[in-house]
């Protein structure tokens, strides 16, 4: 069987600018995959190519291809696209404040997902809507159903935006830094629960996010992502005992931890590049510790590693 | 300790809202019988969840904002009682850096005219080679001088407003969630530069963080907050917690480490509204150890132990 998701070397511009170059990405059935990197990596935007949205934002797809269960998107029709999103793939934004109408009552815009693609009655929509709240562990469910936005709390409305992702029955969700907006305690509770939706109803998530305990908590495999490539990708348990990218181990190591010795914490020297200034060879290079002549002068080759693959001239050895 | 150079005594701060045509006003207080020192040297900090009200706190402790009751002295001067000049002419020793570097910049300023500002407030003559030694300070090339703010960077801009901060060479600086809006790589060099500047100025930190990992990494002691008041002081970063909420934050933090993952048992209800505080503990409603006692009566805060904790029931 083909894998549910598949990103194939997949480029992306918007006007003459590249963003993403030759990003190849799996997703499997059943399986969290998280993205992670800074700001500006291109995170956000290749969750934009994966439903399809590019055009959305003026951008386009130049090279490769997205495969949703075995199919090419490109050469879907745009209703075919359309009844994918929301449908076979949910997805849940950053952002619950802006996600939800103001002016529509919380049970109405959970319902019409399942109106819409699952082709429910009105009263069955209603009860499928009752029962994704009470899976999320919202209490009184039905008093929140008839609740307006503005009356919840920001946990409160993730966990509605994940019940209209949940609506459409989806084989994948795509989830673009679904805690970000939260406090750490609720940011907890959201992770947990998405979790445990994927592991119980076998649903596959794509999990963008900048925070590498995230990933470590709930994700199968991770890929980390740096300035519009992909520099380190495979299962997340030998990529955190022994990061091969540079990258990786950077970003694990910003993480502050109990017990760690002050003046330990030191960063990432230096900013990712925006796309218009993008270096020659490895795009780490500038910020990298370990960068040589081959690093200024050539792209790294993609090498495999146990059950993944890196992208570095100089990576470290495993153990 | 030393002798603390701020000292907090019951701080209290009461917010109206509302008030409208059809509206009935509601109060609430965002801090509640504050009582806190920070000694010389020392990196005091604050750690919460939204509306716990520790930048309410952090605005209080600089008096830009009136507290409703208690005091705030410095260095032996009682500044919730001085006048505007004479707070004006103290103000020059401590200073703040806020959150969000983006809105913190005046963005029809260049970095020079920035770092000149508090001078101009103060009606000091800017020093030769003052903008270039400060920016120097914080790690940014003397060339960008003349540069706007959005020229720069979410990390260069913190750096520029660290420099502001510290222009005036103040003894007391308010942290008020520094890297919240930063990538992890540009936080850990921003909390590296703190570190720096405060071993070679001999500052004193009041540092505000929703995140207690970093405030475990980065301060001497911590104060943690819920609903406007503070539930426990750890006298260190190695203490082990005894108020349940503490607990609950520090294990809402995941380590990087899929070997070492959490089975959460996430709290679960929400953070009451701060307008319709519940009568006893205000964590009660979503606290594991909650007694009918709890739900009666507000726990106080033992001030005198090294470790002072608000709860019946600690752990």
């Amino acid at each position: 069987m083909s894998a549910l998701l598949e990103l194939q070397s997949l480029s992306v511009a918007i006007g003459k600018v590249a963003l993403l170059d030759g990003i190849a990405l799996t997703v499997e059935r059943g399986q969290i995959l998280g993205l992670v990197g800074e700001s500006g990596s291109g995170k956000s935007l290749t969750a934009m190519a994966a439903m399809g949205l590019l055009p959305l934002i003026g951008g386009r797809v130049t090279a490769g291809a997205v495969r949703f269960d075995g199919q090419d998107m490109a050469a879907m029709t745009e209703v075919q696209r359309r009844r994918l999103r929301g449908g076979r793939i949910g997805f849940v934004t950053q952002n619950p404040m802006t996600a939800l109408d103001p002016v529509q009552r919380i049970g109405a815009q959970v319902d019409v997902v399942s109106r819409l693609h699952l082709g429910l009655s009105r009263d069955e929509a209603r009860a499928r809507t009752l029962d994704l709240l009470t899976q999320l562990r919202i209490p009184e469910a039905e008093t929140v159903a008839e609740a307006w936005p503005h009356q919840l709390s920001g946990g409160m409305k993730q966990r509605i935006v994940i019940a209209m992702a949940l609506a459409g029955d989806p084989d994948l969700i795509i989830a673009d830094e679904p805690t970000t907006a939260l406090d750490v305690t609720v940011q907890a509770q959201i992770i947990h629960i998405l979790g445990h939706l994927v592991r119980d109803r076998g649903v596959s998530l794509l999990l963008i996010t900048h925070d590498m305990s995230v990933v470590a908590q709930v994700c199968d495999r991770v890929a980390v992502l740096y300035a519009g490539r992909v520099a380190e990708e495979g299962p997340v348990g030998p990529i955190f005992a022994a990061p091969a990218h540079p990258y990786t181990a950077a970003l694990i190591g910003c993480i502050p931890q109990a017990g760690m010795a002050k003046g330990s914490l030191t960063g990432i020297p230096g900013a990712v590049p925006s796309a218009m200034t993008f270096p020659e060879g490895c795009r780490f290079h500038p910020r990298c510790p370990r960068a040589s002549q081959a690093c200024r002068a050539s792209p790294p080759p993609i090498l495999s590693r146990g059950e993944g693959r890196v992208a570095c001239h100089h990576p470290e050895v495993s153990a | 300790m030393t002798a603390p150079l701020i000292r907090i005594e019951a701080l209290g701060k009461r917010f109206q809202s509302g008030g409208g045509l059809f509206a009935r006003p509601r109060a609430m207080m965002a801090v509640r019988d504050v009582t806190l020192s920070v000694g010389k040297g020392e990196v005091l900090g604050v750690v919460g969840e939204s509306g716990c009200g520790k930048s309410t706190l952090a605005r209080l402790v600089l008096r830009l904002i009136e507290p409703t009751s208690g005091r705030v002295t410095f260095d032996g001067t009682e500044i919730t009682a001085l006048s505007p000049p004479a707070l004006r002419r103290m103000r020059r020793r401590m200073a703040m850096v806020f959150q969000d570097p983006y809105s913190s910049l005046d963005p029809r300023y260049t970095l020079a005219d920035v770092l000149a500002e508090p001078f101009r407030v103060q009606n000091e003559p800017l020093p030769a080679n003052r903008v270039e030694a400060m920016l120097a300070a914080v790690g940014l090339p003397a060339a960008l001088a003349g540069n706007h703010p959005h020229q720069l960077s979410g990390g260069q801009r913190q750096r520029v407003g660290i420099a502001r901060a510290l222009a005036l060479r103040p003894d007391f600086v308010v942290l008020d969630e520094p890297t919240a809006s930063l990538d992890v790589s540009i936080q850990a060099q921003i909390i590296a530069l703190l570190a720096d500047l405060r071993d070679r100025l001999g500052l004193s930190y009041l540092f505000i963080s929703h995140d207690l990992g970093l405030v475990r990494y980065f301060c001497d002691r911590i104060v943690v907050m819920y609903l406007g008041a503070v539930v426990e002081v750890l006298p260190d970063t190695a203490t082990a917690p005894r108020h349940p909420y503490t607990q609950a934050l520090m294990e809402s933090n995941f380590a990087p480490d899929p070997a070492r993952r959490r089975a959460i048992e996430p709290l679960s209800g929400e953070i009451p509204s701060p307008f319709a505080l519940p009568p006893g503990c205000a964590f009660a409603a979503r606290c594991p150890r909650a007694s009918d006692l709890c739900r009666r009566q507000p726990p106080a805060l033992d001030g005198d132990a090294t470790h002072p904790v608000a709860c019946f029931h600690p752990l």
